[in-house]
């Protein structure tokens, strides 16, 4: 009789209310596995097609048609990369990838660096114009002033070279530019101007004091331009497509993104000489999706902690 | 009292010392003043000149041909590809972008509170920002790994069917069947929330769970306000985002234009559509402008009220006082020359 009452106590209503739903101070654990259930079913939605990607890209013909075989192939079939592989030409079109992207990525960091320090620092007339002019420049799409540079291009002879890319990433007008130069502006703000004050009294000049003080005190924004930078270039297809492979001139800039994009008839061109084991499958343009993907997931999960503080670190949602 | 309450700006001749550093701020932004010239500037009017022309390249040089609007009736009338995908264009941005919005938000607030690993789950969601091109989108798409494997596209086209007009029902239903495309395109909006999230000052919800507020109270009255401005950053960003993006037919039909070798087709027809896609774009940019665009709260309004009320009645007052004036000025002078006959010791007149 007692034991029952005790029990009863024990477990009211209001504290099974508590466990669930929790207090002003500790989750309850009901809303914890709520959160956590929903965090994982849209984190799986959210990897499947990687996840498809990896796993068919694995596939021999006979899994592909078997219908028992979903996710796990029956066995490690390499095949599809080879092929893959020797149809992108894969380690030349690498490296020029780098190339193509790291280049620009280098003049797009120091000279946005430079200008977000302009903008940051000093106080000129026309500033407020400048920014408005950086932010439209950001909002038009490149579509409308394609046209004329690559008129512009083709007249000066740098299409198809990697100075299409090289020379607007010099003169701060390179891919994403405006997004840069802003973070860069953002974090040059938040240091202290009595810095900037002290140096010039020690007797340190402009540029002085932006390469001595300004400049290592921006290591993680650097680190976040170069990162993004590097990703969005390698990315850009559309752009590298039209000015540094060029379009109608073919030159012999290509990156894996671009491989990929006409991956279809170069694989049969391949296929019909005999030069590959498969024919053209799902699970041959998945491996060489996954081929095309790989360089950039290998640097994002090396580069994991830089990538996900990044937008912490560059001051973007203010302090 | 009211007429000293704001001093008029005297406009400061800069010093030599602040000229001198203002100088230095060309200086460094110099490279980008020329590139702007250059690459934003120079094509824009190079572009507006394009596009009253019919522009063919010949062995002999470009020839132009000036044809006014011809470029635009062409695309209008000729073209139906265009409108329609600029119509779908417009109906999926403004679908889209707020799916991306919300989503993202809710992922944040989600990844916000006390959970363990954030790291994984942040690494997780950042993963598609770093993976998503055009082509590897279009692989993924033509593959099929783009749906959600649960979700029952079918019913859903079918059902929008039934109350939106044709044209709207395919574009919604389209972007349902590459739903994970759409959720993919935010991982940089989720970083951004969260960022802004946790930079709300945590004294104020303990203000308001004193006073009794709920979680629900706490989200519409403190973090929603609060990273306003982050909303419409991650909605403008959306939008350009989805612009640029390949996987947007516009931009390959702008491409495809460009270097087709039709008659009627070529730079000048090229240049008239991306100019109708950045007005488009623009008008889709200033639309979530001014529905998520910071308002000012209302004791500003009201501040903001009472100081233009007192200006005016400031103004009315040196007014009437400048009236009263020019009045005693004429009656002085015209008593003067007696043209005012009043009576003797008396005022009023």
């Amino acid at each position: 009789m007692r034991a029952a009452t005790t029990i009863k106590h024990r477990f009211t209503k209001e504290k099974f209310h508590r466990f669930i739903f929790g207090t002003r101070e500790k989750q309850g654990v009901g809303r914890q596995t709520v959160v956590y259930l929903l965090l994982i079913c849209i984190g799986f939605v959210y990897l499947y097609p990687v996840l498809y990607m990896f796993s068919t890209s694995f596939m021999n013909r006979d899994d592909l048609l078997d219908s028992s075989v979903k996710w796990l192939p029956s066995t490690l079939y390499l095949q599809n990369y080879i092929d893959a592989a020797k149809s992108m030409d894969l380690f030349t079109n690498f490296c020029k990838g780098v190339l193509i992207a790291g280049l620009p990525t280098l003049c797009n960091v120091l000279i946005c660096m430079c200008i977000g320090y302009g903008f940051a620092r000093y106080n000129f007339k026309g500033k407020k114009l400048c920014m408005g002019l950086l932010i439209f420049s950001y909002i038009l799409p490149s579509q409308v002033t394609m046209i004329p540079t690559y008129v512009l291009y083709n007249n000066t002879g740098i299409l198809g070279t990697l100075w299409a890319f090289v020379l607007p990433a010099l003169l701060g007008n390179g891919l994403n530019a405006p997004i840069f130069i802003l973070i860069f502006y953002q974090f040059f703000k938040q240091v202290p101007k009595v810095l900037m004050e002290a140096a010039a009294i020690d007797g340190a000049g402009h540029f002085k004091a932006f390469v001595r003080i300004a400049v290592p005190s921006a290591a993680p924004a650097i680190i976040t331009v170069v990162l993004f930078s590097f990703v969005w270039y390698w990315n850009e297809s559309y752009l590298t497509e039209m000015y540094v492979q060029g379009l109608s001139t073919k030159s012999v800039w290509t990156n894996l993104v671009i491989q990929l994009k006409n991956f279809d008839s170069a694989f049969q061109t391949k296929a019909s000489v005999g030069d590959t084991a498969t024919s053209l499958n799902e699970s041959v343009r998945m491996a060489a999706t996954s081929l095309t993907v790989l360089p950039l997931l290998i640097m994002y999960f090396a580069l994991q902690r830089y990538f996900i503080e990044s937008i912490d670190r560059t001051g973007i949602t203010g302090e | 009292m009211s007429m000293k309450n704001k001093q008029p700006k005297t406009k400061v001749k800069l010093g030599k010392l602040e000229k001198r550093e203002a100088r230095a701020g060309y200086f460094f932004i110099a490279p980008w003043l020329l590139g702007v010239v250059l690459f934003l500037l120079y094509p824009l009017a190079q572009s507006f000149y394009y596009m009253w022309f019919n522009i063919r390249i010949t062995p002999l040089g470009t020839k132009f041909n000036f044809v006014g609007t011809g470029n635009f009736t062409q695309i209008w009338l000729e073209n139906p590809e265009f409108p329609q995908q600029l119509v779908t264009y417009i109906w999926q941005t403004i679908v889209e972008v707020p799916i991306i919005v919300v989503f993202a938000l809710i992922i944040a607030i989600m990844l916000n509170g006390k959970i363990k690993m954030r790291g994984f789950f942040r690494l997780i969601f950042f993963l598609p920002v770093i993976i998503v091109s055009g082509p590897v989108m279009n692989m993924l798409v033509s593959e099929g790994a783009a749906s959600i494997p649960a979700l029952n596209v079918q019913s859903v086209v079918s059902a929008f069917d039934t109350f939106l007009p044709r044209s709207v029902a395919e574009s919604v239903g389209e972007m349902f069947s590459n739903m994970i495309m759409v959720l993919w395109y935010s991982g940089v909006q989720i970083l951004i929330f969260l960022s802004a999230l946790q930079k709300v000052d945590p004294s104020l919800y303990e203000a308001a769970k004193i006073d009794g507020g709920s979680n629900w109270e706490c989200f519409w009255k403190i973090t929603l306000p609060t990273i306003k401005p982050m909303i419409m950053l991650n909605a403008v960003y959306s939008v350009i985002f989805l612009s640029g993006n390949e996987q947007n037919e516009l931009i390959n039909m702008i491409e495809a234009a460009m270097f087709s070798g039709t008659k009627e087709k070529g730079y000048g027809y090229a240049s008239a559509m991306a100019w109708m896609y950045a007005i488009v774009i623009t008008l889709i940019v200033g639309l979530f402008f001014l529905l998520l665009g910071s308002k000012k709260d209302v004791y500003d309004r009201q501040v903001k009220k009472a100081q233009r009320a007192q200006k005016k009645e400031r103004r009315l007052q040196k007014k009437i006082q400048r009236r009263g004036k020019r009045n005693a000025r004429n009656i002085e002078s015209k008593l003067k020359s007696n043209k005012y006959r009043t009576h003797e010791s008396s005022d009023n007149y």
